[in-house]
C-alpha cells in the first residue's frame, strides 16, 4: 500500500512566530510527487518552471522543482500529514 | 545582536548559579549601542560577553573599546570570533580579550571543532569542566582514605578531556594554514570589495529588495541580510537554489536580532574567498527574476 512516507523523506518545522513547514520530497518520486499536487491543486501563478504557487482546501503553498514545498500556517502535524495525503495518494 | 550561541548558555548557567544578565541594546541599523553597554557596565559586571561580528548582520564590533571599559570595571571580556577569525585579523592580544572562540566550519575547516583562547593566567585558575584522561598530572590512590587524589595538568590540557578530535585538529590547522597563506588583510579587503559591489549592484537592479542592517560597508564585512517585498526567506532560498546558489535563510540561530528588526526571518547572502563578482551578477539576475514572482 502507498503512502505518504513513499513520497517524503522528511518534513522540517521552521522556527519563529509564523511557523512554515518545509516537506522534501524523495528525490527519486519528486517528479510524481509534484505531477500529482499540480494536477490536484489549483494553481495560482508559477514562475520559470521553478516555484508554484497552489491552493488546496483552502490552503495556499509554494512547491519548488527542486522538490521541497512549504506550507505556511498550517495548525499542526495531523492537519499537514492529511493534506499530504489527500494530495499525494 | 548575539548568536544564540552567545545567549542560551549563559541562560542556562544563570539558573544553575543564580547570576543576572543585562543585554546591551542593538539600534535599528543592527549596530551596538556601545552607550547603552558601557552603562551597563559596572563594578558588579563579572564578564562581558559579545561576538566580535554578527553573523545576520556583518556588523563588526570594537571589541578593543569594550574590553577597556570591562577591564576598568574588573570584569573580563569574552569574544565570540565565530564570524571574525575566518574573515579577519584578529589580535586577542590587541583587543586585549580574555576569552575568544571561533568555530572551524566557518572557515574552511571540518564541523565538530573549534578552538577557545583563554590568557594563560586565567586558565591557570579555573578548574577543568570535565574529567577524563590527559587532564590531570597524577591519580594517586591513599591507602589510608581509601580515596585518590588528583592534580590537574596544566593548560590548555587541563580542558581537554579523553580522546580529541585529532582528525579534526588536523583538518582545521590546516585550513588554518591555508587561509593564513592568503593573508587575513587580503581576505578582509577582498569580501568587502566584494560586499560593496553586491549591494550596489542588487540596489540598482532589484525594485523590490529589502537591505537589512546597516548599510555602510566601513562597519561590516561579507555578509548581506536582505529580502524580496512579498516573499519568505525560504522562498528566495529555495529558488535560488534551483539556480546553484546557496544562500542562508530564517533566523541564522539569532531570534532577537530579528525583532529588532521586525522579521520573522531573513535571507543571508555571504561571501567569502571563492566568491566572485560574476557570481554576484549572477545571483542578482535570479534575485530579479524571482521579483516577477
Amino acid at each position: 500500500m502507498v503512502t505518504v512516507e513513499d513520497y517524503v523523506a522528511r518534513i522540517e518545522e521552521t522556527c519563529g512566530e509564523n511557523k512554515s513547514a518545509i516537506v522534501t520530497l524523495k528525490y527519486d518520486k519528486k517528479s510524481e510527487a509534484i505531477d500529482k499536487i499540480l494536477k490536484k491543486a489549483k494553481l495560482k501563478k508559477s514562475l520559470s518552471g521553478i516555484i508554484f504557487e497552489l491552493e488546496f482546501q483552502g490552503i495556499s503553498f509554494r512547491v519548488f522543482s527542486s522538490g521541497k514545498i512549504i506550507f505556511t500556517g498550517v495548525k499542526n502535524k495531523e492537519v499537514l500529514h492529511d493534506l499530504l495525503n489527500t494530495l499525494l495518494l | 545582536m548575539e548568536h544564540h550561541s552567545n545567549i542560551v548558555p549563559w541562560e542556562m548557567i544563570s539558573k544553575i548559579i543564580g547570576f543576572a544578565i543585562k543585554y546591551a541594546k542593538v539600534k535599528e541599523d543592527g549596530t551596538l549601542d556601545y552607550a547603552d553597554l558601557e552603562n551597563k557596565i559596572s563594578g558588579k559586571t563579572k564578564l562581558v560577553s559579545l561576538s566580535h561580528v554578527s553573523n545576520v548582520s556583518g556588523v563588526i564590533n570594537d571589541v578593543k573599546r569594550i574590553a577597556k571599559v570591562a577591564h576598568e570595571h574588573g570584569a573580563l571580556i569574552c569574544v565570540d570570533g565565530a564570524q571574525s577569525v575566518p574573515h579577519m585579523p584578529v589580535d586577542v592580544r590587541d583587543m586585549d580579550a580574555d576569552f575568544l572562540a571561533f568555530s572551524g566550519h566557518k572557515m574552511l575547516g571540518p564541523t565538530g571543532i573549534g578552538a577557545l583562547y583563554g590568557k594563560k593566567h586565567l586558565l591557570e585558575t579555573m578548574t577543568p569542566f570535565q574529567g577524563g584522561g590527559e587532564m590531570i598530572k597524577n591519580v594517586v590512590f591513599n591507602k589510608k582514605t581509601e580515596r585518590c587524589s588528583i592534580d590537574w595538568n596544566s593548560p590548555p590540557w587541563k580542558f581537554e578531556a579523553g580522546t580529541p578530535n585529532i582528525c579534526g585538529s588536523v583538518a582545521l590547522m590546516e585550513a588554518i594554514k591555508y587561509l593564513d597563506a592568503i593573508g587575513m588583510s587580503e581576505i578582509l579587503e577582498y569580501e568587502k570589495t566584494l560586499t560593496e559591489y553586491a549591494m550596489k549592484t542588487m540596489q540598482n537592479c532589484c525594485t523590490k529588495l529589502l537591505l537589512y542592517g546597516t548599510r555602510d560597508p566601513s562597519l561590516k564585512c561579507g555578509i548581506m541580510p536582505f529580502g524580496i517585498a512579498g516573499l519568505s526567506s525560504h522562498d528566495i532560498a529555495l529558488f535560488l537554489d534551483n539556480y546553484g546558489i546557496m544562500i542562508r535563510s530564517g533566523f541564522h540561530c539569532a531570534q532577537p536580532l530579528h525583532q529588532i528588526f521586525k522579521l520573522q526571518s531573513s535571507a543571508r547572502a555571504s561571501f567569502y574567498i571563492y566568491n566572485t563578482r560574476k557570481e554576484i551578477d549572477c545571483f542578482t539576475e535570479v534575485v530579479k527574476e524571482i521579483e516577477r514572482f
